[in-house]
């Protein structure tokens, strides 16, 4: 097995294992804070544009892990140097 | 299938070329000075106000409130630059819904341009309300022992940034040119409202985050 089969493979199986455990984590996160945000809304209606904003705000911050889990699945998948190297090795030499 | 709209060069000179990123930027740019400048030509303080001025000045002052309540009590001196920021991601990202358009903020090169101007507004508005020696001081509380993680907190949330403001807006474009290749009937239009809704929320968060980080650096003068 060369090397440039070898890096595809490899690539392959790591962008789709890079997305998938990579978003458990912000997924249940994620659950916990808008569960904690609904019964702090059922216990304090006034208090509710606070709470919705500190909920967004929050939401956005566990979703960024989510996003730099994505943003790498991607650059292993179409912009991976390695992978780059090797063909232009082979369409080079 | 290209990554970003870095790649789609128009025009080179030497090192010097002209992407689609560039050019897009500049067409937001001249629609929101056009913009601006046609609204608050004739400024009217009666009782009926023009119709655009009176949506300008809804927006005006609900970024206003806003900073007010993150804990900027003076919030008209930081207005101009969160509100350009709020404004300028907003409609980069809502005109998605035209044809052929890419957001420029789909290109890590904008985001991180905005990035690095919060990360360098921070301290220039720490300094401006504390002075030199206390903006300086802040990063040895609360202990000295603080202050390499101090300094590798500044550079992780400017990366935090530009990487949260790009991901969500290039997974935006991508999603929907593979759905297209795969279903392309009504779940593409689906991914797309997600998409500008994604857009709007993120445009707030970069605008929030950033005067979250204004508020910690200019805060402390009152305890």
């Amino acid at each position: 097995m060369d090397n440039q089969t070898l890096i595809a493979i490899v690539s392959i199986i790591i962008a789709g294992l890079t997305i998938a455990i990579g978003g458990i984590g912000p997924a249940l996160g994620q659950g916990k804070s808008i569960a904690a945000a609904l019964s702090a809304l059922a216990q304090q209606p006034d208090a509710s544009p606070t709470i919705t904003r500190t909920l967004f705000v929050g939401l956005a911050m566990v979703e960024s892990v989510a996003i730099y889990c994505f943003v790498v699945a991607m650059i292993v998948l179409f912009a991976n140097p390695f992978w780059n190297y090797t063909v232009a090795q082979i369409s080079g030499g | 299938m290209h990554l970003s709209s870095d790649e789609i060069i128009l025009w080179q000179w030497g090192w010097v070329n002209l992407n689609v990123t560039i050019i897009t930027t500049w067409c937001i740019m001249l629609l929101m000075i056009a913009g601006g400048w046609l609204i608050t030509r004739k400024l009217n303080q009666g009782l009926h106000i023009p119709r655009w001025q009176n949506a300008l000045e809804v927006v005006v002052l609900a970024l206003d409130s806003q900073i007010k309540e993150v804990g900027l009590n003076e919030s008209r001196r930081y207005l101009p630059f969160i509100g350009t920021l709020f404004l300028f991601i907003l409609i980069s990202n809502i005109l998605s819904v035209v044809p052929w358009y890419e957001p420029p903020t789909g290109s890590m090169s904008t985001t991180a341009a905005l990035a690095i101007s919060v990360f360098l507004a921070v301290p220039f508005f720490g300094i401006r309300e504390k002075g030199l020696l206390n903006y300086l001081r802040t990063y040895i509380k609360p202990t000295p022992i603080m202050l390499p993680f101090n300094l590798l907190g500044e550079l992780s949330r400017t990366l935090a940034l530009a990487i949260r403001l790009f991901g969500n807006m290039m997974s935006g474009t991508m999603i929907i040119a593979i759905l297209l290749m795969v279903t392309p009937f009504i779940f593409p239009v689906l991914m797309n409202l997600l998409h500008l809704i994604t857009g709007v929320v993120q445009a707030y968060i970069f605008s929030i985050l950033a005067t979250v980080y204004i508020a910690a650096v200019t805060r402390n003068n009152k305890q």
